[in-house]
């Protein structure tokens, strides 16, 4: 079975579809590289984990 | 329907668009001075940015630029069909419907403030978003058709990106960033003006009301020369604050002056000499002009250096 070469249409659809996944790959890159740079630069995060935490709590609440 | 009846009928689609022809629709030409631009006002900003902020800032804006270029390019297709300058733009080539092109602009323009916004501040996204609805309603949907100051006021939307990168990096407007923005506010009339003389049927074929058919030439060579001498002060004023110094100066004297002399070349000249040379002193100032600018914003990025290097700065 022999196939007709492919059409030009058919090439210039591929070059979009291929385009346009390289630009949302691309995207999504970013953001995480973004996250990743925001994330590191922000105050270290502490959080309630069931267990008394005196340096979370207002200073207020700490002193005497 | 069989393989050979389905590939006839891919035959007679009509055209659709590539990937190149929705790029071309972001106007990559102009998205090139934006991201120069923008990246001389974020460098030389005395609040560094991560790379990797830097980056996405700079695209963010670039895409906030294509983003307006698509929305001028679906609302001006019928004075771009006329225009021989414009005439292969995809929307009045038939590549690329004129809903397509809204879409994408609008798309994008979403896209580039939201992300502009999550990387760096809301100041900056708030300005991209101003410069976007400057650009594609004040001046592409109002002015441009309205008034022949649509140059003078319309230039304020290129004239922003060095601004948002400024603010991208430090959060707020200062001094140094509002005379970036005055360099090619002033620098764009006098730009487009000498593009004008020398393109006029173009203009006037599309109705568009140029200086130079609203007011004739010898009133557009006036002006050119007003506002290049205008533009002088605030050249020079921006080679003396924080992100000038002696080197700058230096190369803002003689850009100038060479401007100027252009200029008063230009103001001098009468119609029937111009058609004589085809217009080589109008069509030598307009190259000139681009030179201008690009050396202007590269002689800050040079200062930057020589800062850097224990030399430069005042």
């Amino acid at each position: 079975m022999t196939f007709r070469p492919e059409h030009e249409l058919h090439k210039r659809r591929f070059g979009r579809n291929m385009g346009l996944g390289l630009t949302l790959v691309a995207f999504v890159v970013l953001v995480f590289a973004l996250t990743v740079v925001k994330v590191q630069r922000g105050e270290p995060l502490q959080g309630f984990d069931h267990t008394y935490e005196p340096a979370l709590l207002p200073k207020e609440e700490t002193q005497p | 329907m069989s393989d050979t009846t389905a590939y006839q009928g891919v035959t007679a689609t009509p055209y659709e668009p590539g990937f190149g022809d929705y790029v071309q629709l972001l106007k990559p030409r102009v998205m090139s001075l934006v991201v120069f631009t923008a990246l001389v006002g974020l460098l030389v900003a005395p609040v560094h940015l991560h790379p990797v902020e830097a980056f996405a800032a700079i695209l963010f804006i670039a895409l906030g630029a294509g983003a307006s270029g698509a929305l001028n390019m679906w609302w001006d297709a019928d004075i771009d069909a006329v225009m021989k300058r414009t005439a292969r733009r995809p929307v009045p080539a038939g590549k690329v419907a004129g809903g397509e092109a809204l879409g994408l602009g609008m798309a994008l323009s979403g896209i580039s403030i939201v992300m502009l916004w999550l990387a760096t501040n809301w100041v900056a996204a708030a300005l991209l978003a101003f410069t976007i609805f400057f650009y594609a309603v004040v001046y592409s949907m109002w002015l441009k058709r309205s008034t022949p100051q649509n140059i003078v006021i319309g230039g304020a939307a290129g004239a922003f990106p060095p601004m948002i990168g400024w603010v991208c990096a430090t959060g707020s407007v200062s001094v140094e960033a509002f005379l970036m923005f005055a360099l090619i506010f002033m620098w764009t009339p006098p730009h487009f003006w000498a593009l004008a003389l020398f393109m006029k049927e173009d203009y006037h074929t599309a109705g568009v009301p140029m200086l130079t058919v609203t007011h004739g030439r010898k009133a557009t060579r006036a002006h050119i020369l007003v506002y290049t001498l205008l533009l002088v002060p605030v050249a020079l004023g921006a080679a003396v604050t924080s992100i000038g110094g002696p080197f700058t100066l230096a190369v803002a004297v003689v850009l100038n002056a060479w401007f100027v002399i252009g200029a008063f070349r230009i103001w001098r000249r009468d119609e029937a000499v111009a058609e004589a040379d085809k217009y080589a002193v109008e069509k030598a100032f307009f190259r000139f002009s681009l030179l201008y600018l690009f050396l202007h914003f590269a002689a800050f990025l040079v200062e930057l250096a020589l800062k850097s290097a224990g030399l430069g700065g005042w």
